[in-house]
């Protein structure tokens, strides 16, 4: 694969890379408010974003650059089972065009940042809100590594990545640079920076789709011939599990864990703090509903992307590793200067992504760890220093974490991430429409589910790994395999209700209530709530 | 709002709203019912039914959840008007 470096395609790739870091600096200055010292200007780009800077920032942060290698690098390794991505994102929009207006009015209410922010103030639990802010933080942490992975499989084909035999420093050189020049301008910009670079990256990924939709089926001789290739990939069998290695329709067994992966991904996608941090950088209830309703034209482009891992098939790409499969493609495919086009979208599709994470575990710390434990009178200056400085640990761990452990740990905290994630959900989602559940119970159903998720998830082998083979296995009680995220988020909401009746019976303290029911509804413009730039909310709200 | 009395708040439970559930429901019967879709034919330009018949309801939910949003939208104006 390292056959020599791909002069033309690196050059094309520095460039745009050196692009966006002038932007990502530049930024700063973008809409720039009075009071830059709050936390709302660093982490939440002063509240002002409209629907167009909205989409592209969500979409930049929800299809990462590892959404565009991983999707097609499943369904190149296993068919139909990796094209679950596709339902779920189209639930997705359904799920939040319901609670999601709600988040954004009672946060703009009462200044919350995060949604451990929220569920303190709703049930009156810092212990709940601890919870929140810890599974957050987990659960982004191996994202942000994964994006490194991301621009790694860029590196590599590009033949930069260097061999096994190089010196590590060598090896993981460019990968130092693109990550430090990341972490410079995230510490400098904020939430403003990878929503400038956001516009550059999905120009460039729609591009490098529509052309690759059409160039790469002209030259592999249609659908047709790519699909009866593919099918014929999948039916032979692979040596290891002694089944076939995939196939182009799910089967009946099949079909549970696909309908579970898609339901129980899309509940868990806006738990992320970085999808929820790029909600609330909207200026308004309004551009979160609109917003659903032209989101879904990433889904179109996310299904287009999955069908390249047929081309890949098809085209005779044969990699070890699945991740190299789509830019091994577009290598193999395109001519030099194009393939350094799609790299540079990959790579710069990582950089957005990563600083947004970053950002969301920086304010959950500020907010929820350092704020309600360590320094309770903090001022807006100084949870904004505090947050900046953590951004910058978070990616320096992920980077780490990426450089000294196989990439499959990355992989298997990925998918646990995702598990756990979803086990914000009844505290987060339920105390957006009531307060019936009972904080404790909330806690238990939380506890409940991360610890079966965890240990479910150690238990699932596969040919290549003894733990954390894969995200699905045998649903107690009903007996088909689905995917562990929902059988531990069904467990944690039957051990909330069932406690919350007890703890009533029992008449347990409820925490204070600081929200109202018309906070839940209220728009920009409505008093009490500020449009834009309110100086110093974060500090003033509690 | 709040000084309304009982009787003049409109029904909980409308109509309109009730055709804005369904649409924001009907993707999950569509996509969670996998068995539906999950065959080879009738293939469109050469992609296998499973695959376009999903990137088709990414069309078909785009078209539903803006339908539901400009119900909801509607449904506001009329309540907010009511309401003054």
């Amino acid at each position: 694969m390292n056959d020599g470096v791909n002069g033309v395609a690196l050059g094309v790739f520095i460039f745009f890379f050196l692009a966006v870091t002038v932007m990502g600096f530049l930024a700063a200055r973008w809409r720039k408010a009075e009071n830059e010292h709050s936390l709302d200007e660093w982490g939440l780009g002063g509240r002002s974003f409209g629907t167009w800077v909205t989409w592209f920032l969500l979409g930049g942060d929800l299809y990462t650059a590892y959404t565009f290698v991983a999707v097609p690098a499943a369904i190149y390794a296993a068919g139909a089972a990796g094209f679950f991505a596709v339902p779920y994102t189209i639930l997705v929009y359904p799920l939040i065009f319901t609670f999601l207006p709600r988040l954004w009015s009672v946060s703009h209410k009462h200044g919350y940042v995060t949604t451990s922010d929220f569920v303190r103030g709703r049930f009156g639990s810092k212990g709940l809100s601890l919870a929140v802010a810890v599974t957050g933080i987990l659960a982004t942490m191996p994202y942000i590594a994964l994006q490194l992975v991301g621009i790694q499989a860029v590196l590599d084909v590009m033949g930069v990545g260097g061999g096994e035999d190089t010196n590590w420093f060598v090896k993981d050189l460019p990968l130092l640079i693109a990550f430090g020049v990341l972490a410079a301008y995230t510490y400098s910009s904020g939430l403003r920076a990878p929503a400038l670079i956001a516009f550059v990256k999905d120009t460039l990924i729609y591009i490098v789709i529509a052309v690759a939709i059409i160039y790469i089926p002209i030259k592999l001789g249609g659908f047709d011939e790519i699909f009866a290739k593919a099918g014929e990939a999948y039916s032979q069998t692979n040596p290891a599990t002694g089944a076939p290695r995939g196939a182009l329709v799910p089967g009946e067994p099949g079909q549970w864990t696909y309908a579970t992966l898609a339901l129980g991904s899309a509940l868990a996608l806006f738990m992320y703090p970085h999808s929820i941090t790029a909600t609330l950088s909207s200026k308004s209830r309004e551009v979160i509903r609109r917003n659903t309703t032209i989101l879904p034209l990433y889904s179109l482009m996310l299904g287009l992307l999955a069908l390249l891992g047929f081309m890949a098939i098809a085209a005779g790409v044969k990699v070890t590793n699945g991740q190299l499969a789509i830019p091994q493609l577009f290598e193999n495919m395109f001519p030099a200067w194009f393939a350094g086009v799609a790299f540079a979208a990959i790579g710069i599709g990582a950089l957005v992504p990563a600083a947004i994470m970053s950002i969301a575990a920086a304010n959950l710390f500020t907010r929820n760890i350092y704020k309600d434990f360590i320094k309770p009178d903090a001022t807006p200056e100084q949870e904004t220093k505090v947050s900046k400085l953590v951004s910058l640990l978070v990616k320096v761990g992920a980077l780490v974490f990426v450089l000294t452990m196989d990439k499959t740990v990355a992989i298997n905290f990925q998918l646990l991430g995702g598990i756990w994630i979803l086990q914000t959900f009844p505290a987060l989602v339920g105390g957006l429409f009531t307060r019936w559940f009972h904080r404790w119970a909330l806690l238990a159903g939380w506890a409940v589910g991360m610890v079966y998720g965890t240990i479910a998830a150690y238990g699932v082998a596969s040919p290549t790994q003894k733990h954390f083979g894969g995200s699905s296995k045998e649903i107690p009680g009903i007996g088909e395999i689905g995917y562990i995220g929902l059988t531990a988020f069904v467990l944690n909401v039957v051990v909330t209700v069932v406690l919350t009746f007890v703890l009533k019976a029992f008449k347990a303290p409820e925490g204070v209530d600081e929200t109202k029911p018309e906070d839940y509804t209220a728009d920009a413009g409505d008093p009490g709530v500020q449009v834009e730039l309110p100086p110093a909310t974060a500090g003033a709200a509690h | 709002m709040s000084s309304d009395s009982p009787e003049a708040r409109p029904p909980v439970v409308t109509p309109v709203r009730v055709v804005i559930a369904l649409c924001l429901f009907a993707p999950f019967v569509a996509m969670l019912w996998v068995g539906s879709y999950a065959k080879v034919d009738p293939a469109f330009i050469g992609i296998p039914f499973f695959y376009w018949y999903q990137m088709l309801w990414v069309l078909i939910s785009t078209a539903l959840t803006m339908t539901a949003y400009k119900l909801w939208q509607r449904d506001q104006r009329a309540r907010r008007g009511g309401a003054k």
